[in-house]
């Protein structure tokens, strides 16, 4: 729209003008069209690669969706089997890293914005958590080595859900924080007003006020959590049985998927496509509920 | 203020019951907000405990090879001899491949976002971009090795290395033979992962310039293109660099999709269609396996140079992000 009206204003005053304007114009107009031609191009060069990565992850994996995959478990090389151990394991660790990591992150960003909101503390935590965000999930993971599994002296289930605790807490605080900032302050007046402890407005008024976008902040969490690979090479291992103990090695959706995908084996490989199928889809629903679950006024 | 407020109360004279219900408040208060800075705390505490835990996880490593660490090529396990610069080399050109695909293609995405796209297609688009960030970086990994690498193999490299081959310098950049896997299909794969974080955060710097600029720039009677690298550009340069410098940050530590396609050859080779590594596609495949303290260590300080080179990476990207809030007035 404010290309056209840009064009067509230089097309009325070009066409009372020399040669050489005309000239200068013509350029212009293909400068301008190679540039939109060009951003078009871009839009529709990162979009072809979503579409060729579902496509493919539907085509290898779908054909391997069977009931199997989720009744049976990891099969040795060359035998039929499912992923019921490692689906039932990265479900116990997403869920345990999310029960530790949760509170600690919704506690912090609770500070940041009810507490300290502008104070140095508040700023040098935000700074900080924003680089833990982006921060490669492998160091995470030689990190919880160093601190749990080396002292335990063994892998472990626990140390995979410290590793994915300290993945979810970034998330959670920023998110927290950003939506509490949201909440308008005539809320906490009116709470402070009627003589409640700042406490009690906060987890009565604030939080209710702020709970669609920390809920997202959670679901987010969990998306990201769920397809992690990297911090659980070293700390939960890998387990090719059934598992309940948390302080053994344990089984995981995206490890399994690693293994299998470098394996030699065809069946091994056809199960980390459905593997990859179920994660993925998994994922992107979480990242669609999550962003649904966000009111209008909190989204850019 | 809800403090004096109280005191105020209680001193006007009240019954045992309200200030004991008082007292129970104020207790209520201050341990809520102990606990809530004790994790603003622990915020901090796990970055201070990532880096030490890292610093004493290499001291076996540096202090064995000091600073010859950083600078030998050599990887050998059988007679513990370990150098980082193999994978830092390969690290650092892997992501400099994606940015160079990726922040043009950001960038594209962005203009078409905020200058051309109808209002409806906005939203639907922008989903679609960051639903590229939400895949697991497996899955890129698996895609990446039987998908696009064999594509990349029969289709891509035997093109570029006929194409490449009569120009001096650049036929050993591209030497064959296509393996498919090396560090050029890495780094293409790096460039679809960053790609969302470099569109987002353009799309959000260029929706902070005033319309009014831009209205005026419209109205001396300039092109969209004009108005997007004389005004747009120039106003967001500053932010724009902070979201290539965090897609940058994300490719560097990017583990699990470059483990699948890099190859994982410790050595570095003159052409970018070769094998090689990086340092967190070498802690992925080496460290379960690595035997003996020198070859742990090792790995765990390859991790601390990574971990250090992304910090002063994602740290700058703040920076800068945060000068641009500062300038749109947020």
């Amino acid at each position: 729209m404010a290309s056209s009206l840009g064009t067509t204003a230089s097309a009325g005053y070009s066409g009372a003008s020399s040669p050489v304007a005309q000239a200068l114009y013509r350029r212009r107009r293909r400068s301008n069209k190679v540039l939109l031609t060009l951003s078009v191009g871009a839009t529709i060069f990162g979009l072809a690669w979503l579409v060729l990565i579902l496509g493919a992850l539907l085509y290898e994996g779908f054909s391997g969706l069977s009931l199997a995959v989720f009744t049976e478990m990891t099969p040795p090389p060359g035998s039929a089997g499912g992923l019921l151990n490692a689906i039932w394991g990265s479900l116990l660790m997403t869920f345990g890293g999310v029960i530790i990591g949760t509170p600690i992150g919704i506690l912090a960003g609770t500070y940041m914005s009810e507490y300290g909101r502008g104070n140095k503390i508040t700023t040098v935590v935000r700074f900080i958590n924003d680089i833990l965000l982006a921060a490669p999930s492998i160091v995470i993971g030689l990190f919880v080595y160093e601190v749990v599994v080396v002292r335990m002296g063994h892998f472990s289930a626990f140390a995979g859900m410290a590793a994915l605790a300290i993945l979810v807490i970034p998330v959670v605080v920023r998110t927290t924080e950003d939506m509490l900032n949201l909440v308008p302050n005539q809320l906490r007046e009116a709470a402070a007003s009627l003589g409640l402890p700042r406490s009690i407005m906060i987890r009565h008024v604030a939080y209710k006020a702020a709970m669609s976008g920390i809920v997202t902040g959670v679901l987010l969490a969990i998306a990201r959590v769920s397809g992690e690979t990297a911090p659980l090479l070293f700390t939960a291992l890998n387990n090719q049985f059934w598992s309940t103990n948390l302080n053994a090695p344990m089984s995981s959706l995206p490890v399994t998927i690693f293994q299998f995908a470098l394996s030699p084996y065809p069946d091994w490989q056809k199960l980390a496509w459905t593997g990859a199928l179920l994660i993925t889809f998994t994922v992107l629903a979480l990242n669609i509920v999550a962003r649904a679950f966000l009111s209008p006024k909190a989204q850019k | 203020m809800v403090d004096a407020a109280m005191t105020g109360v209680t001193s006007a004279g009240m019954d045992s019951a309200k200030l004991k219900r008082m007292r129970r408040f104020r207790a209520g208060d201050a341990t809520f907000r102990g606990l809530t800075f004790g994790a603003a705390l622990t915020v901090l505490l796990l970055l201070g405990g990532v880096i030490l835990s890292l610093i004493h996880g290499s001291i076996p490593a540096l202090s064995t090879f000091g600073f010859g660490f950083l600078t030998s090529q050599s990887w050998n396990p059988v007679t513990e001899k370990f150098g980082a610069l193999a994978p830092i080399y390969g690290t650092v050109v892997t992501s400099f491949i994606a940015l160079l695909i990726a922040v043009p293609v950001g960038i594209g995405i962005a203009i078409f976002l905020t200058e051309l796209c109808p209002p409806w297609l906005k939203r639907p688009i922008g989903i679609a971009i960051e639903l590229l960030a939400g895949i697991p970086s497996i899955i890129y990994g698996i895609w990446g090795l039987f998908v696009f690498a064999p594509f990349f193999q029969t289709k891509v490299q035997p093109f570029l290395i006929s194409l490449f081959e009569p120009i001096p310098l650049l036929s050993n950049l591209f030497a064959g033979p296509p393996y498919g896997i090396g560090i050029l299909t890495a780094g293409f794969i790096l460039a679809i992962m960053v790609l969302p974080f470099i569109t987002s955060i353009t799309r959000d710097v260029f929706d902070t310039v005033p319309a009014v600029l831009k209205e005026a720039t419209y109205g001396l009677g300039c092109t969209t293109s004009e108005v997007v690298t004389k005004v747009v550009l120039p106003y967001t340069r500053v932010g724009v660099i902070g979201g290539v410098m965090l897609g940058l940050g994300r490719a560097l530590g990017e583990t699990m999709a470059v483990t699948f396609v890099i190859g994982n050859a410790h050595k570095i080779s003159a052409s970018i269609l070769a094998p090689g590594t990086t340092i967190s596609a070498s802690i992925a495949n080496e460290f379960t396996e690595a035997v003996g303290d020198l070859y742990t260590s090792s790995l765990i300080a390859l991790g601390l140079i990574l971990f250090v080179i992304t910090f002063i990476v994602l740290a700058a990207a703040r920076l800068l992000l945060m000068r641009m809030n500062v300038k749109a007035g947020n």
